[in-house]
């Protein structure tokens, strides 16, 4: 699927729309759809703010035994991430949030994998499968 | 920049989020609700999130600080129309709305809103 931009608030928007429109078309619950969701924004977020900006692929993926589901790459070149355990504890925040964001995003998705190095930006990818 | 119209009835702002929010209209409708408030010397503030598909932790944290800063104006706010799965979502990213007040729709909103005098 094509990369969106996230340059901005509308681009956030728009990754969450067309994230919510993959994950409804691919059989995933209300509320799967909703955390899948909430996950992206949150993401998105963290590539726009902290990333200066990047982009979002969604994927449609299968599994090995034949489960539909949503997989999500956001990608910047911003700082990257000194100490990813740190960015994953929950309350610890860089700026004046409240921490929950990366560590929020792992608990709403089914799979998540984040490599980020200082200097050279961070990619994130998550999936949720439908159940 | 959207903006949320925010709509006074009697001693209340009334304020029904239609649109996707953007990081941006939920600062500025914050902003706009403390300039009403010290304007009006409103008692209460209901914000309906029926039609809000997701709350994120900025969004979220947003209004708990709506909650927070009405205070200060000696009103109460109220969120009201939570979708569940907006509920059950915001629960398990760890956020609890602590500080404001929530019911199930506008009216039961209301009814708390009245009962403080």
């Amino acid at each position: 699927m094509d990369e969106l931009p996230i340059q901005s608030g509308d681009d956030v928007v728009r990754v969450r729309q067309q994230v919510r429109t993959a994950a409804a078309e691919n059989g995933l619950s209300l509320v799967d759809q909703t955390k899948l969701v909430t996950a992206a924004s949150e993401l998105a977020r963290n590539t726009l703010v902290h990333g200066g900006g990047g982009r979002a692929r969604i994927e449609v993926v299968k599994s090995a035994n034949g489960r539909a589901g949503v997989k999500l790459h956001f990608a910047d070149e911003g700082p990257g991430i000194a100490d990813i355990g740190l960015a994953l504890t929950d309350g610890w925040t860089s700026g004046n949030g409240l921490g929950l964001g990366l560590s929020g995003a792992r608990r709403l998705v089914d799979e998540f994998e984040l490599d980020s190095k200082p200097g050279t930006g961070t990619t994130v990818m998550v999936v949720k499968w439908s159940r | 920049m959207e903006q949320v119209p925010i709509v006074k009835i009697g001693q209340t702002l009334f304020v029904s989020i239609q649109i996707d929010l953007q990081d941006d209209t939920v600062v500025r409708l914050q902003e706009d609700l403390a300039d009403e408030l010290s304007r009006t010397g409103a008692s209460g503030v209901i914000i309906d999130i029926t039609a809000v598909e997701i709350v994120d932790s900025f969004i979220g944290r947003m209004l708990t600080m709506i909650g927070s800063i009405s205070r200060l104006f000696d009103a109460e706010t109220v969120i009201v129309g939570m979708r569940p799965a907006v509920a059950i979502t915001l629960t398990e990213l760890g956020l609890s709305l602590s500080g404001v007040r929530t019911a199930l729709n506008a009216e039961k909103g209301l009814e708390i809103l009245n009962g403080k005098s």
